[in-house]
């Protein structure tokens, strides 16, 4: 069968967004044209920014870097491009991926961070987990890790962070969201872009159209070095169900992904009308999104941000809306012995429960 | 006739480990036929049934999991209807592990 856009070399693969048979360079071609496209189009970069990419060793981030590089070099973007990695102190798994960036900073040409829960917190994750058990650690390593890529790229210098979210993880979240009701997150899970004024890194997912399965073939064709196992830990049963049901639907219906990320994109949350109470107005409850690794790894925690202002942790000096910020309410928890967060990612009310227990949590601190 | 199974993604560790096999199979085999026998016979048996249920879904290969014949997407080649020559190269990679 031969490529349906060159007409002259033999069709290697379907493409499930089109389902169109073309050949390798083709693929290559519109592959690495559509994420152009996705950033000339919302301005993402300008000439001289320093961007940090979120690089784990995974195929997500390995492609996102190699990408980056060959249209920074294709276009002449101008970006200067800086691998930043977490180490969660995973035994088995981080440390085996991080050889991985090792080598890839390397192979890139790119400078590279790495930033450690054992150094910023004084626990790593297999600590963690040995403490609260093998419950809700995503949570944990959730919290810690949207401040530990914040701190990092503070310590760079950068307000820029680009992730390897691929359009399968973005339907995902889609999907969550709408199937917990969160709709608050619904509405802003989408953005190719997310500020928010708990955080001073601005982050994107210059990916957000890619499927994964053109993730897992570009990284393969073009054999690219990347490190592909589990986390050690169980992921959350929720988040793995929704995923299973993606991979299904897309079995039936290729185009399932991008309806889905279409369907979020257009959802637009209604805005609540202001209540005029004794002197106080109460102000929307803004719901911040939380940064989902590819991993899956993470259960969202939505806050509160009605005072409308941006404070520092009394403890670490983390921007926070509330007294202490969410990491240094967990470490108080875990150096006091008594992480006993019941943070039910599961069931319909895991959101609203979460806020609660969070917040009680502050108070009680 | 001789072809060649590779695993990437992690898929191997639903298998013995190894990320590559080299299998003796009768000719006129279709990649289904090659599925079942590979669980058959890569798998330890006290890993079967988990290891199946990752590997397989419905009598196929799950969704999330990749097939390349021959570096072509099986979806071009027939899937599981494939009918194996000699000297093929069979890669299931799974799309499912982190990123």
């Amino acid at each position: 069968m031969l490529c349906v856009l060159c007409e002259c070399r033999k069709a290697m693969l379907k493409r499930p967004k089109t389902l169109q048979p073309i050949c390798k360079p083709c693929f290559y071609n519109v592959f690495e044209t559509e994420i152009h496209n996705t950033i000339v189009e919302s301005n993402l970069f300008f000439p001289g920014e320093r961007v940090a990419i979120g690089a784990s060793g995974g195929k997500d981030s390995t492609v996102l870097a190699h990408v980056m590089k060959t249209l920074n070099e294709r276009y002449n973007y101008g970006v200067d491009f800086v691998l930043l990695s977490i180490d969660e102190g995973i035994h088995g798994y981080r440390d085996d991926s991080l050889e991985t960036v090792k080598r890839n900073k390397v192979q890139y040409d790119m400078d590279l961070e790495v930033v450690s829960y054992s150094e910023l917190y004084g626990w790593s994750m297999d600590q963690i987990v040995a403490q609260i058990g093998n419950k809700n650690n995503c949570t944990y390593c959730g919290v810690f890790r949207r401040q530990a890529l914040d701190r990092g790229s503070a310590k760079l210098g950068i307000a820029h962070i680009v992730t390897g979210h691929n359009a399968d993880d973005m339907a995902e979240t889609v999907l969550m969201n709408l199937l917990r009701g969160d709709t608050a997150r619904l509405d802003r899970c989408t953005e190719l872009v997310t500020g928010s004024d708990d955080s001073p890194v601005k982050r994107s997912k210059p990916l957000k159209y890619a499927y994964e399965k053109e993730i897992v073939l570009y990284a393969h064709y073009k054999k690219l070095d990347y490190f592909s196992t589990e986390c050690t830990y169980s992921p959350e049963a929720f988040r793995g169900t929704a995923r299973t049901l993606i991979k299904n639907l897309e079995a039936i219906r290729p185009s399932t992904i991008i309806d889905i990320i279409h369907s979020g994109e257009a959802f637009v949350l209604k805005k609540k009308k202001e209540k005029k109470g004794k002197g106080s107005v109460v102000v929307k409850a803004k719901v911040e999104e939380k940064p989902v690794p590819s991993g899956g790894c993470s259960v969202p925690l939505a806050f509160d941000s009605s005072l409308g202002l941006s404070n520092r942790c009394t403890k670490c000096g983390y921007l926070s809306h509330n007294a202490v910020c969410k990491a240094c309410v967990l470490l108080e928890g875990l150096n006091a012995g008594r992480a006993k967060m019941q943070i039910e990612g599961d069931s319909a009310d895991g959101a609203a429960k979460n806020i609660k227990t969070l917040e009680k949590l502050a108070l009680s601190i | 006739m001789q072809i060649t199974v590779e695993f990437s993604g992690g898929l191997e560790t639903a298998f013995d480990g190894n990320k590559k096999h080299v299998l003796d199979v009768p000719e006129g085999s279709s990649v289904n036929w090659l599925l079942h026998h590979m669980v058959e016979t890569l798998m330890p048996d006290h890993k079967r049934e988990e290891g199946k249920n990752i590997f397989l879904q419905d009598e196929s290969v799950r969704p999330g999991v990749l097939v390349l014949i021959n570096d072509s997407d099986w979806e071009l080649e027939g899937e599981d209807q494939y009918i194996l020559q000699p000297r093929d190269v069979i890669i299931f990679a799974s799309t499912l592990h982190g990123g």
